[in-house]
């Protein structure tokens, strides 16, 4: 349901702070229908960003365009808030009861009654809050306060919706129970949602596309796929959870296979770049299979090496284990397989992983 | 000894049988205090609502200002309104001079920082994103106003039973621009001190009961709602 025409667009978005471009966004374009993630680390301009696109702060040069009406020219940026909604990091809820929350953003549009306490039950319903109605907002736990600032964002029927960072101080099993609320919602309504995050796994989940932020500029812009699986650079592979980033020289291009020297080792990944140029290969911990030393080398996998496990560290479902092979490999492993194989730190493993595994960019 | 209890038997009397006199000063002191107060209340929080959420150059001065004036001497207060009410000053034209009005002018202004910096320190209190919060919901400049106002209630409450309590209480503005006028501009703290010097304590002690109940019930309510609403 994603059309051509873009229900937002920003074009040469900047904002300067004490002399310093902190944020450069030449075009954003944002369609219709479609669930985009902001991600990047803390501090990267990802609230700044969307704080700019909901017209909601002043000091931001360059054009916002709704609908392709150009807002503060063609509409002013009051008509143009009337059509979205914005959720912040903390619920940010008014002294005053549940029901009343929902209905802030209705009343501000001066809705009858009857109407918005029908839309207000509807949205209370929808995220599982309808027990709560009566309820004093100071008397909720976050995450359930968390659910009634959805709620009444939600409300007003908006065209997009801006998510700034909205379970980032909820505990994990909330934050799951309110992320599959979410989805469900926003797949329901098929409202253009532009989601900003710092968790990868929040992004993935609920993106239909996934814009990589970092130090102000966009960085990467590709579907959830393409920005885990084929990052453009060494940033974006260590932020979606590549582990392993090793920096090579090409040896040997062979119809599409490639040999490349990484600190004396050679290694086969798949691609099509010159004899001498200098690569980061990219490995996801979860390509790496680890088996015992005394094990025949797996045909199938092209790349097989020797190392001594360093450091494990266990995580709920897996551990995360850390090989010196004369370089360092990263390799996730199930709690069974580190049982069976008795993974102790200092013993000697073998690893390895498909030449298709390896995603390589050139730097 | 006796004087004191004397005083106090005397002063129920006073009280009980609704003397006429003490009613009519009483009377007097609520309707002015409270004018006073509703006054003050319509400046100082409009006046405090635009400092705390507009940046300026000059805000924290304007805001160092506020809170000193807080404090503002009453006798200076009566001086100064005394100057201009004075048949030659600035506002001599007026003619309100030893009227009820003078009393309600002067209290205005003492109470008038009171609300401010109440107000200000209670805008400045709520989290900053809120304001962006509710413009994002699509209030206007006016309702988001009116949220933040409504948000702060609490303090509000608390900056009105301050600037009430401040000037029911005072007596120098009271005095020098009112006058202490028998049945025109004589209230519960003139009275007292008029009667105290006279050696009446009995009325005296009637007087001052009855300022204390009234700051006590008038305080009250307002705590009420205050701890209604806190719990809610």
């Amino acid at each position: 349901m994603i059309s051509n025409m873009p229900i937002l667009e920003a074009q040469d978005l900047c904002v300067d702070r004490s002399g310093l471009r902190f944020l450069n966004v030449p075009i954003l374009k944002v369609f219709q229908g479609e669930v985009l993630s902001l991600i990047g680390p803390n501090g990267a301009g990802k609230s700044t960003l969307l704080l700019a696109l909901c017209h909601l702060f002043r000091n931001f040069s360059g054009h916002i365009l709704f609908k392709g009406m150009e807002v503060g020219n063609d509409i002013t940026p009051f008509e143009y808030r009337r059509q979205i909604s914005m959720v912040f990091q903390e619920p940010l809820l008014f002294n005053a009861t549940v029901f009343d929350n929902v209905a802030s953003g209705l009343r501000f549009r001066r809705l009858d009654k009857n109407r918005c306490k029908k839309i207000v039950l509807n949205t209370l319903d929808r995220f599982g809050i309808a027990h709560l109605s009566s309820r004093s907002a100071r008397a909720l736990s976050g995450g359930e306060a968390q659910r009634v600032s959805l709620a009444r964002a939600f409300a007003v029927e908006p065209q997009i919706i801006f998510l700034d960072e909205p379970f980032s101080s909820l505990d994990a099993p909330t934050k799951d129970a309110l992320i599959e609320d979410l989805e469900r919602n926003l797949r329901d309504l098929k409202i253009t949602t532009i989601f900003a995050t710092h968790d990868r796994n929040e992004a993935l989940r609920l993106s239909d596309r996934v814009i990589v932020i970092n130090q102000g500029e966009i960085v990467q812009d590709g579907t959830p796929e393409e920005v885990m699986n084929y990052p453009c650079n060494e940033f974006v592979a260590s932020f979606v959870g590549v582990e392993t980033v090793l920096s090579g020289i090409v040896v040997k291009n062979e119809a599409g296979v490639l040999t490349v020297s990484v600190s004396g080792f050679h290694m086969e990944a798949v691609g099509d770049i010159t004899i001498g140029c200098k690569v980061v290969l990219c490995i996801r911990p979860e390509d790496i299979i680890l088996y015992p030393a005394s094990q025949d080398t797996q045909s199938s996998a092209r790349n097989t090496f020797t190392g001594i496990v360093t450091r494990v560290v266990p995580s709920n479902f897996y551990q995360k284990v850390y090989l010196n092979c004369g370089f360092p490999l990263v390799s996730y492993i199930t709690n069974a397989s580190a049982r069976s194989l008795g993974i102790t730190e200092g013993m000697e493993l073998k690893a390895s992983f498909k030449a298709t595994s390896v995603h390589i960019i050139e730097t | 000894m006796e004087l004191i209890i004397d005083g106090i038997l005397k002063a129920f009397s006073l009280l009980f049988t609704l003397d006429r006199e003490v009613l009519d000063i009483t009377i007097l002191s609520l309707k002015v205090s409270g004018i006073a107060t509703i006054i003050s209340v319509i400046i100082g929080v409009s006046v405090g609502t635009t400092i705390a959420l507009n940046e300026f150059p000059g805000k924290r001065i304007i805001v160092s200002l506020v809170n000193t004036a807080m404090g503002l001497p009453p006798v200076v207060v009566g001086l100064f309104v005394t100057i201009f009410l004075w048949r030659n000053g600035p506002l001599g034209f007026l003619g309100i001079l030893y009227t009820p009005y003078a009393i309600i002018l002067a209290q205005s202004i003492i109470a008038t920082p009171i609300v401010t910096g109440i107000t200000v320190a209670a805008m400045q209190q709520l989290p900053k994103k809120l304001r962006l919060q509710i413009l994002a919901l699509g209030a206007s400049r006016l309702q988001m106003v009116w949220m933040l106002l409504k948000e702060s209630r609490l303090s509000l409450l608390a900056a009105v039973m301050a600037g009430f309590g401040g000037v029911i209480s005072e007596i120098g503005a009271s005095i020098m621009v009112g006058g202490n006028i028998k049945g025109y501009t004589r209230v519960l703290t003139t009275a007292t001190v008029m009667e105290t010097s006279k050696g009446n304590f009995d009325i005296a002690i009637a007087l001052s009961i009855i300022l204390l109940l009234l700051a006590y019930f008038i305080n009250l309510i307002l705590t009420f709602i205050q701890q209604r609403e806190g719990t809610r």
